[in-house]
């Protein structure tokens, strides 16, 4: 049962991930991410976490995801040119990667880290729950947690810097963009 | 499952992200690719805690998972920027850094 | 005060003298300037004095110190010093150069007034005395080294003192070119003597010498003949003679001083001062003889031919010195001193002469064109019938005793040096007939224009200011000779210089006469008594016999000249009619100058347009280039990493990533 529900989940993995590099519309690859975030919220049900896997779901495929569509339908769509302006890149680019990814198999399959091997030692019912989570959070990593909502504040202040509108230069377009927002939303 | 598999499967994913973020040309899906690695590394995090019995490794997950996110707001702000001011979204037109 | 403590002295004045005028000359009148460079060689010679006196006071065998006044160098083997010797040659050397330098300060004093270079000339002037004094009074070979190169510097200065006439600088050039030739083989004479004996000081090399080398050994042959490329280089003989009739480009004073008395005896004194090391090369010896033999007999004849005056008198200083150089060779070393001496006194005179009767002719030098000189100019006239006398060894005078004196030595010493004697005797002859060619030439018969002026109304003649060698119109300003010609009969210091070596020359010989004293000769004795040929005597009878063999040669000679150019004036055209080839070749200096051009100036031209062309463009240039390329090359491949895509960027990321992997990889396993 278990291994049916592993190798579904992973193929979904896979299958989101390559449609993120393959698919050419960027609208398209945004929904292909989403399933495989979906995909893996699954595989970490497996392993027991319950918490990270609802995390997963609810900030990563609801929150962060959703600012992507923003943008994706802000932004546009265009298409890619076909020429590689830099030699040898389209050619080694996969080839790096498949040499990348043999490397760490090997070094994961051959790794003396025995436990590896096995499928983890029998845990209590409440392995991954949040209240296990939250006491780790609140007990032993508080200051992590202290910095990551610093780390939050600031990327929050510095995209209103990036993306705020500049008088000067762009009191003009201030409607268009508005204008097309709206155009999406009655889409 | 032992743990081996669900390693290999994030080392796979991983490569994937990363032959995109080398293949793809606009910002956007190499901000998805990205995405694709990080994900990756929480897979690998989230097994290995499986693997030791404790759930530090999903607490550094969570941390992951923050960081992913700012990166993202920053760099959906930068392609907002982009596009404000009409430059090409497409990295091999922003080459101005270079000898 | 010690001998030495004096021949410090007789260093330091000229210095100081020329320092003060060379830095005080825009302050210093030109009175001044002319009075302080005068003064200071007079001082000098009176230390000079001192010194001579000093030593007549020690005992013979004492006469020889060394002083130092600074270490340069010492240990490691190596000691040189600043330092002087000081014995009977050098003291010698010293009283001729100061003594005939300061008459002919004197006589400069008068004549190059109203030279915008007054006092240039002057400080030039002290220094050159200072560089031979150096020469003459160094104590080691570095020293000498340095003075002999000085020398040389003052004598490129000088000649081209009218630095604005392009005759002028180029015979300066070829002068020191010629003689740096001379200094490479000095250098490399001493280099050689330090690698086998080990020192530079004279005292420790003559001593090492005869036990350090065998006789005829090639090492000391071949230093003796680096030696002698020196002297020949300095003292202008063949075949590194051909600067000295171009250096007469230089005022007379100049030619004088640096040309006659001093600079061109500078050889002579280095043969003399290693007659030590020559004598263990007899080979090197010898061959020094017959070239100064060959420069006698080449010079003697090319001065029958030309017509400049500057140049026929510079000719029979080269001959004189082919005496001097020939004396020194074969061991008569103080034979070979006392002509240097009474030349140095009659030569200086005549060139003076000379410069006074150019000043009357407004510059021009042609003696074809100069006439009826003797009753114009009855001073200068009779200042040149002194030193012509002299120079024609005219019995009584002092040219007569001391060139009569070499050639008895070389009968002397008999077997292959009777070619010496006989030859020489021919010289004699012809320096009779060459040197009355001059005198009656220039002062009988009918005056010529400037002559003829110059008796009538008492003014110098005045002609457009031109070049004597090429004929071009300059001005008198600075680099030119200025606008005021000065004759010895309107000019006190000219006359009272021309008069003491007028007397000079008469009777300068009479300190040396055969059979009755030899004062020259015992005061240089010590130092040479290491000579094998010390005990080399002609007898008295020998002597008187050359004596008048040399006389009647000398008559003849004159007797000669007097018909060729008085009583049958038509015989010397006539005589260049039928032997027009010989008198071509005569005049043309015997074609050394070309032959240098053709063996030494155009392979070396061509050697320097190969490597322009060839070495410098492909060779170096290929090197420099290439380098440049190569870096720029390399550069050009690095700055293609730097192209600006994030995704080349990227790509090396991942690049280096799995190289690390692959390494942690491989090293772990």
């Amino acid at each position: 049962m278990e291994e049916a529900l592993f190798f579904v989940a992973a193929i979904g993995a896979l299958a989101g991930a390559a449609g993120v590099v393959a698919l050419r519309n960027a609208f398209y690859g945004v929904l292909a991410l989403i399933v495989h975030l979906f995909s893996l919220a699954a595989l970490f049900l497996l392993l027991n976490s319950a918490f990270v896997a609802a995390a997963q779901v609810v900030v990563y495929a609801g929150a962060v995801m959703v600012l992507y569509v923003f943008v994706v339908a802000y932004v546009g769509d265009a298409a890619e040119p076909a020429w590689e302006p830099i030699p040898g890149q389209r050619l080694l680019a996969p080839l790096l990667a498949l040499a990348l990814f043999v490397e760490l198999s090997v070094a994961v399959l051959s790794s003396s880290l025995l436990a590896l091997g096995g499928e983890g030692p029998d845990v209590e019912p409440g392995f991954g729950d949040p209240a296990a989570i939250g006491t780790l959070l609140l007990e032993k990593f508080l200051l992590p947690f202290e910095a990551s909502s610093l780390l939050l504040l600031l990327a929050a202040v510095g995209a209103v810097v990036l993306a705020a509108h500049r008088r000067r230069e762009e009191g003009g377009r201030a409607a268009a963009p508005a204008g097309e927002r709206g155009e999406v939303a009655a889409r | 499952m032992s743990m081996e598999w669900y390693v290999v499967l994030s080392a796979l994913l991983f490569t994937t992200g990363a032959a995109g973020i080398l293949v793809r040309r606009s910002p956007l899906v190499i901000l998805l690719c990205l995405e694709l690695m990080l994900n990756a590394g929480n897979l690998a995090l989230i097994a290995f805690s499986r693997m030791v019995g404790n759930q530090e490794g999903q607490v550094f997950a969570l941390v992951v998972m923050v960081v992913a996110a700012c990166e993202v707001v920053i760099g959906l702000g930068l392609i907002v920027a982009l596009f404000r001011r009409r430059l090409p979204l497409d990295v091999d037109e922003l080459r101005e850094l270079r000898g | 005060m010690s001998a030495t403590a004096w021949a410090w002295l007789v260093l330091l004045f000229p210095l100081a003298g020329s320092i003060a005028i060379g830095l005080g000359f825009r302050v210093l009148s030109e009175r001044a300037a002319g009075a302080l460079g005068t003064l200071a060689i007079f001082a000098s010679f009176a230390c000079a004095i001192g010194a001579l006196a000093q030593l007549l006071g020690e005992p013979e065998e004492a006469r020889h110190h060394a002083s130092a006044l600074w270490d340069y160098a010492s240990g490691a083997g190596l000691k040189i010093e600043l330092g002087i010797y000081v014995d009977p040659l050098s003291v010698f050397m010293a009283l001729v150069v100061s003594g005939v330098s300061a008459l002919i300060h004197l006589y400069s004093f008068g004549y190059m007034r109203s030279d915008a270079g007054y006092r240039r000339f002057f400080a030039y002037l002290n220094f050159f005395v200072f560089s031979m004094l150096l020469l003459v009074l160094a104590g080691n070979f570095v020293l000498l080294i340095i003075g002999w190169a000085f020398v040389g510097f003052a004598s490129y200065a000088l000649i081209s003192f009218w630095y604005r006439r392009a005759t002028a600088t180029a015979a300066g050039m070829k002068a020191f070119v010629i003689n740096v030739l001379g200094d490479v083989g000095l250098v490399l004479a001493a280099i050689l003597l330090f690698r086998e004996l080990g020192a530079f000081d004279f005292g420790t090399v003559f001593a090492r010498a005869p036990e350090q080398f065998a006789t005829d050994e090639w090492t000391i042959v071949a230093i003796c003949l680096l030696l002698l490329v020196g002297a020949f280089a300095k003292s202008a003989q063949v075949p590194l003679h051909t600067w000295l009739p171009d250096a007469m480009e230089g005022p007379t004073p100049v030619s004088s001083l640096i040309h006659a008395a001093t600079m061109v005896t500078a050889g002579v004194y280095l043969i003399a001062r290693t007659h030590v090391l020559f004598e263990l090369a007899p080979t090197a010896a010898d061959i020094a003889a017959f070239v100064g033999l060959a420069t006698l007999l080449i010079a003697g004849t090319i001065a029958l031919a030309v017509t400049d005056l500057k140049r026929v008198i510079a000719y029979s200083t080269m001959s004189q010195i082919g005496y001097m150089v020939m004396g020194v060779a074969i061991g008569a070393y103080s034979a070979g001193l006392f002509h240097l001496m009474t030349h140095a006194f009659f030569k200086a005179l005549l060139f003076m002469a000379a410069g006074s009767i150019i000043a009357a002719m407004a510059n021009e030098q042609n003696i074809d064109r100069m006439s009826g000189f003797g009753r114009a100019m009855r001073f200068t006239a009779a200042g040149m019938l002194a030193g012509s006398l002299a120079l024609a060894a005219f019995p009584g005078t002092s040219g007569f005793f001391s060139k009569d004196e070499i050639l008895a030595f070389a009968t002397e010493r008999g077997g292959m040096y009777l070619v010496f004697t006989v030859l020489g005797y021919f010289g004699a002859l012809l320096t009779a007939i060459y040197t009355f060619r001059l005198i009656f030439r220039v002062l009988p018969g009918k005056p010529c224009p400037e002559a003829d002026e110059l008796m009538r109304t008492g003014h110098v003649a005045h002609g457009e200011p031109r070049n004597p060698a090429n004929g071009e119109p300059e001005d008198t300003d600075v680099g030119f000779p200025g606008p005021e010609h000065h004759i010895a009969e309107q000019t006190p210091s000219m006359r009272v210089a021309m008069g003491v070596l007028a007397v000079l020359a008469i009777v300068g010989g009479l300190i040396q006469i055969p059979g009755a004293w030899h004062l020259l000769g015992d005061f240089l004795a010590p130092v040479f008594a290491d000579s094998h040929f010390a005990h080399v005597h002609p007898s008295a009878g020998a002597e008187w016999v050359g004596l008048a063999v040399g006389a009647a040669i000398s008559l003849l000679g004159i007797w000669a000249a007097r018909v060729l150019y008085v009583s049958r004036p038509e015989l010397p055209g006539r005589l260049i009619e039928r032997f027009g080839a010989l008198h071509r070749f005569l005049v043309n200096k015997w074609y050394f100058d070309e032959a240098i051009d053709l063996l030494v100036v155009r392979p070396a031209l061509a050697v320097g347009r190969f490597a322009d062309r060839v070495f410098e463009r492909f060779v170096v240039g290929g090197l420099v280039g290439g380098a440049e390329g190569t870096v720029r090359g390399a550069g050009g491949v690095v700055r293609a990493v730097q192209n600006g895509f994030v995704r080349s960027y990227a790509l090396l990321l991942v690049i280096g990533f799995a190289g690390l992997a692959l390494y942690f990889l491989l090293s772990g396993s």
